[in-house]
């Protein structure tokens, strides 16, 4: 199965001829097939890295989500400090006794939460300033597209640094909007990229003849073929806001009170889990965060290969098939094919 | 019924090479009417301008200066103007397999511009009049042509919903820029000869835009020879062809193959 929108050959369960003049049996097309197939728009191809992809991120999502309801409070301190896994505590404790498994869930939820508005966001931002300011041209686009120049290389880190050093009691939704304020702008300019291109077909411009109205032509004719791109753009948002979220907890400058796998991994550090050999500690959020970031690599590369379907034939497995195809040459120097150099 | 009427265009772009701005002239004081029941053949060389004309005239592009006028008088800039001047002046693109959006079916590139130029149709009569748009270009059976997608389409059967969709606003003048140049040349006549019957059937002003002598000579009323931006001659179309005046239709008339030839070649 796959995507593509270029059929070689139509399937046609009935001959419209070709009345006007044309001798009758000029061909139009491929002879008619009698299978005619019936889609719904483009269908996605089902590939291995597709479906491990979205099942992390499902696991991970209901682990979240559902989680935190069935676990005990995750900061309740208690007199047995790191104790290894157990039946009681299913990832052991940590220095103070907290139960790290119950922790494991919360901090999943809060990492989620800061993933999904940072995704949100910058979407939103990048969308309105990538499609809206290419699609509308002349000195909008202009300004947008400088905007978001200036956007791109304002750096992250030190910005939520010098912000956490003026508000002390930083909330989740603060660091998220940081993050989603530096990190919108890359995504903007591959929007805005693509959406010229876009604009400039054939389709565009026959909807524009017909009378549309510019607000129909960016909603109904242009933005279904940038989904698969706002998709990914999304994805690769909450990567960095996962990351990123991560890293300022580690540093100690994440928000106040929360649970994220950050804290987590700060809170570790802290408590000397490595040194002491307390790999329940630190092994469970560190391996929550390359697994949650490489699911979400993989549902990108997947969406990679839709929209760029000479991808999809470069893979290894691929390259094989088409040699197994090839009829094995006979002899050196009888086959017409000319063999490399390999002296 | 209405003329279209290009007085005097120019149409220059600006290209950015570095600091320099530099200034292409692609269309050159250019003047012409359009007039119902006539087919105009605009012939030139590749990059001439042709398409820089079709796309001045359905407002895709502004004019650096002239006017186009609508039934003599000029197309004001507001949205209703705007409706009404393409209720009337439509266009079918060179490249069926760019001109529809893959994401839509057929019935949606036919039923928006019915419904945009007539407000006060129900959903039912625009969906009758799709039906019947679809059997105008003669692609039948309609129901199963509406409910499909542009890849399951032939090239010469999307040219057909390209033509339909440009007689939906039912309007009196028709841009035809290079119509079969993407098509098989097996299937180039049939198209042809469809926009030739509906251009009488709706007393249409047609202008073609091609490259191709043998079908300008055929299906037109006058020719007019595009070089380098300007029009360089024009006339009636046998008169343009079999005596052509200026140089660059005589190179163009020798580089040709024989118009009668090619024509029983198409056929
Ligand atoms: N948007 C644009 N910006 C700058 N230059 C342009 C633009 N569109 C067209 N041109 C230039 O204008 C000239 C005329 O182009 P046009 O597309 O009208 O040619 P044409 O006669 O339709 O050619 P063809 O037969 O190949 O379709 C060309 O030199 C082209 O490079
Ligand atoms: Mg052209």
């Amino acid at each position: 199965m796959s995507i593509s929108t270029q059929e070689p050959q139509p399937p046609r369960t009935s001959r419209a001829r070709e009345v006007d003049g044309a001798t009758p049996g000029t061909p139009d097309a491929a002879p008619a097939r009698s299978t005619a197939r019936r889609r719904r728009g483009p269908s996605v191809p089902l590939t291995p890295k597709l479906v491990v992809g979205l099942a992390i991120v499902a696991v991970t999502v209901l682990f979240a989500v559902v989680g935190p309801f069935f676990v005990a409070d995750p900061s309740r301190v208690d007199d047995i400090g790191l104790t290894p896994p157990s039946a009681e505590h299913l990832l052991g404790t940590t220095q103070t006794g907290q139960d790290v498994f119950a922790q494991l869930a919360y901090a999943s939820r809060g990492s989620l939460i800061i993933g999904l508005v940072v995704g949100v966001i910058a979407l939103v931002l990048s969308g309105f300033f990538g499609v809206v300011g290419a699609y509308a041209g002349g000195f909008v686009d202009e300004s947008f597209s400088l905007f978001s120049n200036v956007m791109l290389v304002i750096p992250g880190l030190p910005l939520v640094i010098i912000i956490s050093s003026y508000v002390p009691n930083k909330s989740v939704w603060l660091v998220a909007v940081v993050l989603a304020v530096t990190s919108w702008a890359g995504s903007a300019r591959v929007l805005r990229g693509y959406t010229l291109s876009v604009r400039s077909r054939d389709y565009v411009l026959a909807a524009r003849v017909a009378g549309e109205p510019p607000s129909r032509v960016l909603l109904v004719e242009i933005l279904p073929n940038l989904v698969p791109l706002l998709a990914s753009q999304a994805m690769f948002a909450v990567i960095f806001a996962i990351l990123g979220e991560a890293g300022l907890s580690f540093l100690g400058l994440g928000a106040t009170g929360s649970f994220t796998w950050g804290t987590m991994l700060y809170y570790a550090q802290n408590g000397l889990a490595l040194r002491l050999g307390a790999w329940w500690w630190f092994v469970p959020p560190g391996l929550m965060i390359a697994l949650f970031g490489a699911a979400l690599a993989l549902i990108n590369f997947s969406i990679d290969e839709i929209i760029n379907p000479r991808l999809r034939s470069q893979t290894r497995r691929a390259r094989k098939r088409w040699h197994l195809d090839r009829p094995a040459p006979v002899a050196a120097g009888t086959t017409d094919t000319p063999t490399e150099a390999t002296a | 019924m209405t003329t279209l009427e290009m007085q005097d265009v120019v149409k220059e772009y600006h290209l950015r090479d570095g600091w320099r701005g530099e200034r292409l002239r692609a269309v050159d004081h250019v003047s012409f009417t359009l007039e119902p029941g006539r087919t105009t053949a605009l012939v030139g060389q590749s990059g001439s301008g042709k398409s820089t004309i079709a796309k001045l005239l359905m407002r895709l592009e502004s004019p650096t200066s002239g006017r186009i006028l609508l039934g003599g008088r000029p197309v004001g800039r507001s949205r209703s103007a705007q409706r009404a001047y393409r209720s009337q002046v439509q266009m079918v693109f060179q490249d069926p397999f760019g001109s529809l959006n893959p994401h839509h079916t057929i019935e949606h590139h036919l039923a928006r511009p019915v419904a945009l130029h007539h407000p006060r149709m129900s959903a039912a009569q625009v969906r009758s009049r799709v039906l019947e748009l679809l059997t105008r270009v003669r692609l039948d059976p309609t129901e199963e042509f509406a409910a499909r997608r542009p890849h399951e389409l032939s090239g010469g059967q999307r040219q057909r919903v390209a033509i339909a969709r440009a007689l939906a606003p039912e309007p009196g003048i028709l841009v035809a820029d290079e119509p079969v140049s993407m098509l098989d040349v097996s299937i180039r006549l049939g198209v042809l000869n469809l926009l030739g019957r509906l251009q009488r059937e709706e007393n249409l002003g047609v202008l073609y835009i091609t490259h191709d002598l043998a079908t300008a000579r055929h299906f037109s009323d006058d020719i007019m020879v595009m070089y380098r931006g300007s029009i360089v001659e024009r006339g009636p179309a046998d008169d343009v062809l079999l005596h052509p005046r200026h140089e660059y239709t005589q190179t163009l008339r020798a580089a040709s193959p024989d118009p009668e030839r090619r024509l029983a070649e198409l056929a």
